[in-house]
């Protein structure tokens, strides 16, 4: 007799517990990737971000040590003369001052972060940018010496004794490596005398950073507001490390907008396991209710759903955790820390598993999956089963998602959220709108489907009759198909218009910034090159070249808790500069007796409170001067803020004659190419210049705006992917489920046929619907990325472009997929046989 | 053993019908009887609010001196899972569950210690001539396989009260027969008590005593 036993009888809850999660493994399967799939995006993105903070707090205390108050300014620097005015200061025990830089190294593309230092100042302060005991102690002093620290004699694969070439202006100087650092860290920098420093930069008279130590017992407080009172505009003395803060907000809103991917995919993946656990539960209608009448209270019925819920959740934190570690270190060991975005350069990261990350995305991933099977799982416990036992209740359990006051109120909630203003510089307002609004659609979609198939006029043939009365019957199953692919398609439609808006504005505004033919640009790769007096002489000398517009660009610290802003200090060539410059809004002449005019980013408006027609100060070269705000302008290059003055303005107020970049526009008959060697040939050192035609600009502009939304795009992509792979699965689930039926049509004498035509006409039906509710969400959706989440993230508007063709292609794509899965189960359902199909039970 | 006074029920809603009305019924300990009664007049709407499924607007049921209709859900829900057993029309197989896992499906709610279920479902299995089909899917069985196996998840915790909906209306005559001879022998072994709900004559005359659902109430068949 035991021999006939073909398995252990497990007649333990747990199996009973686990017995029905067999039964639909595939839709599980989904549920499960779908959270881990947002699980993997989240942790991975806050592992990233642990090691780009990380690094970034080590650089930033190795590099200002032991100071108690730093002042700083704008980059370019500030007048040395404060450094002797500060040390005499009582309170202050040692005033250690620094020349900072971004050195340019010929021929290559990542600058040496180069400091200078008074050796015996920053021996009290910042110890460990003092060479561990050189040979000779001289080589501290002298002008062409220079230490590395260990990661950047590494990386340049220099010893001590070899040289450094460095560029400066246009020419190239060569410094000897006389010593390593002790500095530990992955910082790459180099170290030189302050005063051969300024000497090597032609920066003679400046520094750019003063670092304080206080003498015991002083009030920091006290002497930070004194000396604050004492210092000429334009510099700001704070508290050390507060550069780390305002440098880990530099590119927060890059890192929540990943991170709010992420949750974008969890969310998808908790919506899956709400879909999902809401068809089996009403699949498992009558055998839950067998369960109470046996004796297992609501309570367990509920728990039972829930521990299902968890399990899912379970399974897939794990999946996501493994997978997460492996893409954050996939893409640190590909892009680094900051994933491409530049500000963290030569720095080469470790990856840390911490655990408390670990369990707190472990613990998401499990709560999401709770919270979607939440709602089965009460509904499931309220049923009464001495019902539930009876065929073709299955429509009570889709009636209670009916009222409509829930979903129209959280859509209200979403208007409003719109309105509000960013949180610590995240548009956490825009995102719960975002949330909100698709939450209050999928609420209304039960009563959204009855109302709308309760209106169409029952057609002729008997297929689509019957679906349609199907659907009018039981508008709560459809409503469930119908909540997941409103959800998917209005994400991928916003994410569509919002990257086709951008992408298309900033293609114009290329067009509108770059109207030369030809452009040299010093700044790429550090900030110790540019044009000298001479040098622009000589290019706008050259025969070729017609007019030649230069740059200079500084950068103004204006406000102690936010990043410099640009001050790009342009000449216009007689033009008018409204008409060359991409303006957005009104423009305002100042008037005879107006302080001369300014044209402000759009982020001047959103962080300074900028307005067209105000007039504002501008620290330049420590003094205050007055601007009249004559118009804003877009610009896409700079995030934090950017203003453009008339440079002979610059160079009167500042006596900086310097310029970084030039625009060419060329004399009829002469060519990029031939103006390109005229300057070779003619300027030593312009080799190590950037040239660029507008058409190649604009064309790498748009490339790397492609592969930084590719990485987006992809996430979505697989995010919705994963969503409608549920879809369909569900819906196949809910169309084998009703194969009792028909087994029952098939008996009254319908055609396979004609079930086949009437589940496609189902499909299209539901899809077309909801694709048409997901395109109205995700136009709303994508306003609220466009006006609000962009803006309050990066600071610039854009203009809306929906990119028509290609959501109707996806909508084509989405509506054939939907009647091809109907069809597909529908034969499959049909495969059942049609006498078993009719029996009870299953 | 089980009492019943005055029970009425009313289905409220639009459509409110008053389906039960001063049903009076005393059930002795390990006694065997019939319900019979038109259809719609309210037999499972009984079967229901003696297994607390679903609660009378008035009168009282009584299960050894325990007042049901005072008993929330939890506490309904525990007496039943000890105390009663079901069989029904549609046989109601957990389709995913194996034939042994099925009957052990009340052993397992009631805690039962694994080596134990296992001995007792067998057993129960061999009583009701499924000896050997343990590790069979429902699918596998006939409608008369199935309700055997329906009988002997209602009885392997050995309930005091067997209730049974129209057990055989969805066998054959010759199964029906089969089924209803099992359903006796075993009720009678284990010595609980049994309400057989049924259409058919030949059925009700398998039990100790007959009694019709009217809608003045209940009275014993003449
Ligand atoms: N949930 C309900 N809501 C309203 N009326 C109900 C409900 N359930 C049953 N009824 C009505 O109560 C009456 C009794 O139903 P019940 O199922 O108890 O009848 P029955 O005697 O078992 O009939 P049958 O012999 O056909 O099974 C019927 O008229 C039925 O229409
Ligand atoms: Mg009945």
């Amino acid at each position: 007799m035991r021999a006939t036993m073909r398995a252990p009888l497990a007649l333990s809850r747990a199996a009973l517990f686990l017995a029905p999660l067999a039964q639909h493994k595939g839709r599980l399967a989904v549920s499960v990737l779908a959270i881990a799939l947002g699980v993997a995006l989240g942790y991975a993105v806050q592992l990233i971000n642990a090691v780009a903070l990380n690094e970034f707090s080590q650089a930033v205390r190795s590099l200002a040590g032991e100071a108690d108050l730093e002042i700083r300014g704008p980059r370019a620097g500030f007048d040395e003369m404060l450094y002797a005015r500060v040390a005499r200061m009582a309170q202050v025990a040692v005033a250690s001052p620094v020349l900072e830089a971004e050195a340019k190294l010929p021929g290559r593309k990542e600058p040496l972060h180069l400091l200078g230092v008074d050796a015996f100042r920053a021996a009290q302060v910042q110890p460990a940018l003092i060479g561990s005991a050189p040979a000779d102690l001289l080589d501290l002093l002298r002008p062409d010496a220079i230490f590395l620290s260990p990661a950047a004699a590494d990386s340049l694969s220099l010893k001590p004794g070899d040289r450094l070439a460095v560029q400066v202006g246009l020419t190239q100087q060569s410094l000897r490596v006389a010593g390593l650092l002790r500095a530990s860290g992955r910082e790459r920098l180099g170290v030189m005398d302050i005063a051969a420093a300024q000497l090597l930069l032609g920066r003679s008279g400046s520094i750019s950073r003063l670092d304080l130590r206080l003498r015991p017992g002083a009030d920091m407080d006290a002497v930070q507001a004194d000396l604050q009172a004492q210092l000429p505009p334009g510099l700001i003395v704070e508290r050390s490390h507060r550069d780390l803060q305002r440098n880990a907000n530099l590119s927060r809103a890059y890192r929540v907008n990943l991170n709010v991917l992420a949750l974008v995919a969890l969310f998808t993946g908790g919506f899956l396991v709400f879909s999902a656990q809401a068809l089996s539960v009403v699949r498992r209608r009558a055998q839950l209710a067998l369960l109470r009448v046996f004796g297992v209270t609501r309570g367990g019925i509920a728990r039972m759903l829930l521990a299902e819920g968890a399990l899912i959740g379970a399974a897939g934190a794990v999946l996501g955790l493994v997978a997460g570690y492996l893409m954050a270190a996939a893409v640190l060991a590909r892009f680094g820390a900051d994933l491409g975005a530049g500000e963290f350069r030569g720095l080469h990261p470790d990856l840390h598993a911490d655990p408390w990350a670990s369990a707190l995305f472990f613990a998401l991933g499990v709560a999401v999956a709770l919270a979607g099977s939440l709602s089965a799982a009460l509904e499931a416990a309220r049923a009464a089963p001495a019902q539930a036992l009876k065929a073709g209740d299955e429509q009570t359990a889709f009636a209670r998602l009916r009222p409509a006051w829930p979903g129209v109120a959280l859509l209200l909630a979403g208007a409003l959220c719109t309105a509000a203003g960013p949180v610590g510089g995240i548009p956490l307002f825009g995102y719960i709108a975002i949330a909100l609004m698709l939450l209050g659609t999928l609420a209304l979609m039960p009563r959204l489907a009855t109302t709308v198939f309760a209106v169409l006029p029952l057609p002729r043939a008997a297929g689509a009759r019957l679906a349609l009365a199907q659907l009018q019957g039981a508008p709560g199953q459809a409503a469930v198909s119908l909540a997941a692919i409103v959800a998917s398609f209005s994400l991928m439609v916003a994410m569509g218009i919002m990257v086709a808006s951008f992408r298309v504005s900033l293609s114009q505004w290329l067009d509108q910034v770059l109207p030369a033919e030809l452009y040299m640009r010093t700044g790429m790769g550090g900030d110790t090159g540019f044009l000298s007096p001479e040098d622009q002489e000589r290019i706008a000398a050259l025969p070729g070249v017609r007019r030649a517009e230069f740059l200079r660009i500084e950068q103004l610290l204006l406000a102690p808790d936010k990043p410099r802003v640009a001050l790009l200090a342009r000449s216009f060539g007689g033009d008018d500069p409204g008409q060359r410059l991409p303006l957005v809004g009104a423009a305002f002449a100042p008037r005879a007796g107006d302080p001369p005019p300014l044209w402000a980013s759009e982020a001047m408006v959103d962080l300074y409170g900028y307005r067209v027609g105000q007039v504002v100060q501008l620290p330049l070269a420590g003094q205050l001067r007055r601007f009249t705000v004559a118009g804003i302008w877009r610009d896409y290059a700079r995030q934090h803020g950017s203003v453009i003055i008339a440079r002979e303005l610059y160079m009167a107020y500042t006596g900086d004659r310097k310029a970084n970049d030039v625009a060419l526009y060329l004399a009829p008959g002469a060519s990029p190419a031939s103006v390109m060697r005229a300057i070779r040939a003619s300027i030593p050192g312009a080799a190590n210049v950037e040239y660029g035609a507008p058409a190649e600009i604009r064309a790498r502009s748009l490339k790397v705006f492609d592969r930084t939304f590719a990485v987006t795009y992809a996430l979505e992509a697989v995010a919705v992917i994963i969503g409608l792979f549920g879809l369909s699965s569900n819906f196949g689930a809910l169309v084998l489920a009703r194969s009792r039926e028909f087994g029952m049509l098939r008996h009254v004498g319908m055609t396979r046929r004609q079930i086949g035509a009437m589940l496609a006409a189902e499909g299209a039906l539901v899809s077309a619907l909801g694709l048409a509710l997901g395109l109205a969400l995700g136009w709303v959706i994508s306003l609220v990325l466009i006006r609000v989440v962009n803006r309050q993230s990066f600071h610039w508007s854009m203009e809306l472009h929906p990119p028509w063709a290609l959501l109707a292609l996806l909508a084509a794509a989405l509506l054939l997929l939907a009647m091809f899965t109907a069809l597909a189960s529908g034969r499959r359902a049909l495969g059942v046989d049609v006498v078993r199909a009719v029996r009870e039970d299953w | 053993m089980l009492v019943l006074d005055k029970l009425a029920k009313t289905y409220a809603g639009a459509r409110s019908r008053s389906v039960l009305r001063g049903v009076d019924l005393t059930l002795a300990a390990g006694e065997y009887i019939a319900v019979m009664g038109e259809s719609g007049i309210g037999k499972s709407t009984l079967l229901n609010l003696i297994a607390g499924l679903d609660a009378p607007d008035a009168g009282s049921i009584r299960l050894d001196g325990v007042e049901l209709t005072r008993l929330d859900d939890d506490a309904a829900t525990l007496l039943r899972r000890k105390s009663m057993g079901f069989v029904f029309q549609a046989f109601h197989i957990l389709p995913y569950l194996s034939l042994a896992q099925n009957v052990a499906l009340p052993l397992v709610l009631n805690r039962v210690a694994e080596d134990e279920a296992a001995a007792r479902t067998h057993a129960m299995l061999a009583a009701v001539g499924l000896a050997g089909r343990e590790a069979s899917m429902p699918r596998e069985l006939s409608g008369g396989e199935l309700q055997r196996a329906a009988i002997a998840r209602a009885l392997v915790h050995s309930p005091k009260l067997l209730l049974a909906d129209e057990p055989t209306g969805n066998l054959d005559p010759d199964s029906a027969a089969q089924v209803l001879a099992l359903l006796r022998a075993q009720v009678k072994t284990r010595n609980a008590a049994c309400i057989l709900v049924t259409h058919s004559q030949a059925a009700a005359a398998t039990a100790d005593r007959i009694v019709v659902l009217t809608a003045q109430g209940l009275r014993e068949a003449g």
